[in-house]
């Protein structure tokens, strides 16, 4: 057991699977000899070398086009886009690429890559470097979509990302990078499309992925503690697939349902899980669901305007204490 | 998957299952029959919806079941699904139980049945859970008080009514009791089937909760009874001579109410606790006595039917009942009852409406009754003495006399109900 950082866990899942398999290569943007812009990936060229840990140059869309075609020939690449936000300029590569070649090939050619990428805000980026994208992602058919929120989870969703067969996109929080977290020694293998109960509860399910899953713990011990309101917290972990299995089995303990999610309130992804209790378990339901988003706005860089636009942990305890007690 | 007891028509709330075609372990395809059940109304046989194995059989011959309730359950094809209780007695707290595999970007699945509207006649609104619990434990959310914001019932306030809830019926007398004062002399006991229980429970409803009063006028026959005669004796006959109907009395008051309603329209109404429901159709049940108890079949729309028509219908519903064959639905939704005991020789009665019902005719017997002629003789007329029972929060004293003079007025000039 040893404490890593969520940035030291990126590196040390990595490396467990480079070096488990010969074909795991990893490139982007000052990865290898500075280590990533945001330290994250610091040593793996020193321990790997310059054939398998490259830095490329400033395009996007040759990042995302080496990795389909490594992918393609037999590698398995991981590649990193150091913003999420810049998905948009290689949204080809990610929408009608990777996610299509095996069914429109018939199975001929496969497409076993990660894009890992930064996301999230709280790190004062502004509006085009802080966006929560994972919906982006979520809605195109053939992707797999993990964020995960410990460092544990980040080297078993890691390796669970390399070892699929289809294109997996690994969303890091970039202010998750400097949290700590227990890691157990050895390999560490999870298994995509699992969410986990980080607390449980009675009163009402809550749902978080990434930097909101120790929001919402936080705010569970505060309404435990002032109002003696047990809520069960539920880190969704996995977007696709989806483990509705966890979800609903919870929803149908406590029987209210909140989401807790860092993406403008428009088609985030609590919307779709709403809507699925909604169809599957309305039954079970004693009261409306509620969704804790950012607004639907362009992030502010003003720190203070930055810090109010998140769900805060007192707006998340709020929210579900007054929908409880409505 | 759950089998639940069905609903049988909107009043039944329980049903007893009387019989089992199947048992656990064996197969199971759409279509088979699972079991046989009996309410107050009638009895039928429920077939499976699904294909599986029958892991688990909850209610066994005999026992009373609420509506909603898991009589059994039905594995999918596996044949070695434990069932439900063996594997919630392993397991502390099991999570509702999911099919492996579920995928929710393929598709999803909607409640196999609908638990009822979110707002109640009352304006109260009910959440989803509420209502689930509600049926399932047979609990009318009507009388639940509610405990949400914005007047809204929720799971817990069904907990409280259900653990409230006294057991039906209103048990102020006590077998013991009863028996005491007559001890020492023979008795039988006989315990309530499910349509008695029906019966005293709402009569005795009807009773504190109905404003009743009672309406009566003598109407004339003579001339029903000749058109009848004429009518009977003009059938048809087919090859073994058997005429094609045989027309009763009945069967001109079921026609002559009908009609009298439709002139009388604000009459054509039932209570619905906040507000008062009114028919364009003449729907009239009517009172039949059967074994154990008696049944309301309706003649729905009975304004527009000939009498021939009614007599027939009303035959065959009372045959359907017999055989066991009738659909609960037949025998509920009347805006009117008809209670005929002139056939006992009964000459005048009062009868107890039929909730939400706002009227009930009782027809006592016709017989040749002397009256004063115009130049002051004496002649014999066949009269009868009819009854309306109404309800004064729907049926005001005018408005029910009104409907009374439409009834007499229709039974007195038959030969308009012909044409």
């Amino acid at each position: 057991m040893a404490e890593l950082t969520y940035r030291e866990a990126v590196a040390r899942g990595i490396a467990q699977e480079m070096a488990r398999d010969p074909d795991v290569i990893f490139f982007g943007e000052d990865v290898a000899k500075a280590g990533g812009v945001f330290k994250a990936t610091v040593g793996l060229y020193e321990q790997f070398g310059p054939k398998r840990v490259r830095d490329t140059p400033i395009s996007e869309q040759a990042i995302m086009g080496a990795a389909m075609g490594a992918a393609m020939t037999g590698l398995k690449p991981i590649a990193e886009i150091m913003f999420s936000d810049f998905f948009a300029v290689c949204f080809d590569y990610i929408a009608n690429e990777f996610p299509k070649g095996r069914y429109m090939s018939n199975g001929q050619t496969k497409c076993p890559l990660v894009v890992r990428t930064g996301n999230g805000a709280g790190s004062r980026f502004g509006a085009q470097h802080s966006q929560s994208v994972e919906n982006w992602c979520m809605m195109v058919p053939g992707l797999k979509v993990v964020a995960p929120s410990t460092p544990r989870d980040v080297i078993g969703l890691m390796a669970a990302a390399v070892r699929d067969p289809d294109p997996v996109i690994f969303f890091e929080h970039k202010s998750l990078y400097a949290v700590k977290g227990e890691v157990p020694d050895g390999e560490i293998v999870d298994t995509l499309g699992s969410a986990k109960v980080v607390r449980p509860g009675t009163d009402a399910t809550v749902l978080a992925l990434a930097l909101m899953v120790p929001r919402a713990l936080a705010a569970a011990e505060k309404l435990a503690a002032a109002h003696g309101i047990q809520v069960e917290v539920v880190d969704v972990r996995s977007l696709v697939p989806l483990d509705m299995q966890t979800i609903l089995g919870s929803v149908g303990r406590t029987h209210r349902l909140f989401t807790v999610e860092e993406n403008p309130r428009l088609c985030g992804w609590g919307a779709e899980i709403v809507s699925i209790v909604a169809d599957e378990a309305f039954y079970d339901l004693d009261g409306p669901p509620v969704r804790i988003t950012t607004p639907h706005i362009p992030l502010p860089a003003a720190d203070n305007l930055e810090d109010i636009a998140l769900p805060t942990v007192e707006r998340i305890a709020q929210t579900i204490r007054r929908a409880l007690e409505a | 998957m759950n089998v639940l007891m069905p609903q049988l028509g909107e009043t039944v709330a329980e049903g007893t299952i009387t019989r089992w075609f199947k048992a656990e372990g064996d197969k199971v395809a759409p279509g088979d029959n699972l079991f046989e059940i009996e309410t107050d109304k009638t009895s039928m046989e429920v077939p499976s919806t699904t294909t599986g194995v029958i892991s688990e059989i909850r209610t066994p011959v005999g026992a009373v079941v609420p509506v909603g309730a898991i009589v059994a359950v039905i594995a999918g094809d596996g044949a070695a699904a434990p069932s439900l209780a063996k594997a919630s007695a392993a397991t502390a707290a099991p999570a509702p139980s999911r099919p492996e595999g579920l995928d929710p970007f393929r598709a999803v699945r909607t409640p196999e049945r609908n638990y009822g509207p979110a707002r109640l006649p009352s304006g109260a609104v009910a959440s989803p859970l509420a209502r689930r619990l509600a049926v399932e434990n047979g609990i009318d959310l009507t009388g639940v008080r509610a405990s949400g914001a914005h007047g809204r019932i929720l799971a817990r306030d069904v907990e409280n009514a259900r653990t409230a809830a006294a057991p039906m019926p209103p048990a102020a007398v006590s077998a013991d009791r009863v028996k005491a004062l007559y001890e020492g002399r023979p008795y039988e006991e006989v315990p309530l089937d499910p349509m008695r229980r029906t019966i005293a429970t709402r009569l005795v409803e009807a009773m504190q909760t109905v404003p009743h009063f009672h309406l009566g006028a003598d109407v004339d026959f003579d001339r029903l009874e000749e058109i009848r005669a004429g009518a009977n004796g003009g059938a048809f006959t087919d090859a073994e001579g058997k005429p094609s109907f045989r027309l009763t009395v009945n069967d001109f008051i079921v026609k002559a109410l009908a009609v009298a309603l439709q002139r009388v329209p604000d009459a054509n109404a039932v209570w619905a606790g906040d507000r008062i429901i009114k028919f364009a159709a003449s729907d009239i049940a009517v009172a039949v006595a059967v074994e154990g108890g008696l049944i309301t079949p309706v003649v729905r729309s009975a304004e527009t039917k000939s009498v021939i028509a009614i007599s027939a219908e009303l035959k065959n519903l009372a045959a359907r009942d017999r055989d066991r064959t009738l659909d609960p639905r037949e025998t509920q939704g009347g805006t009117t009852t008809v209670s005929n005991l002139g056939m006992y020789g009964v000459r005048e009665f009062t009868a107890i409406i039929n909730p939400p019902q706002s009227t009930i005719l009782a027809v006592g017997a016709a017989g040749r009754r002397p009256v004063e002629t115009p130049d002051g003789g004496l002649r014999f007329v066949s009269r009868a003495t009819v009854t309306f029972t109404c309800d004064h929060r729907v049926v005001d004293g005018a408005l029910g006399a009104r409907l009374l003079a439409a009834f007499k007025h229709a039974i007195e000039h038959p030969i308009a109900l012909m044409l």
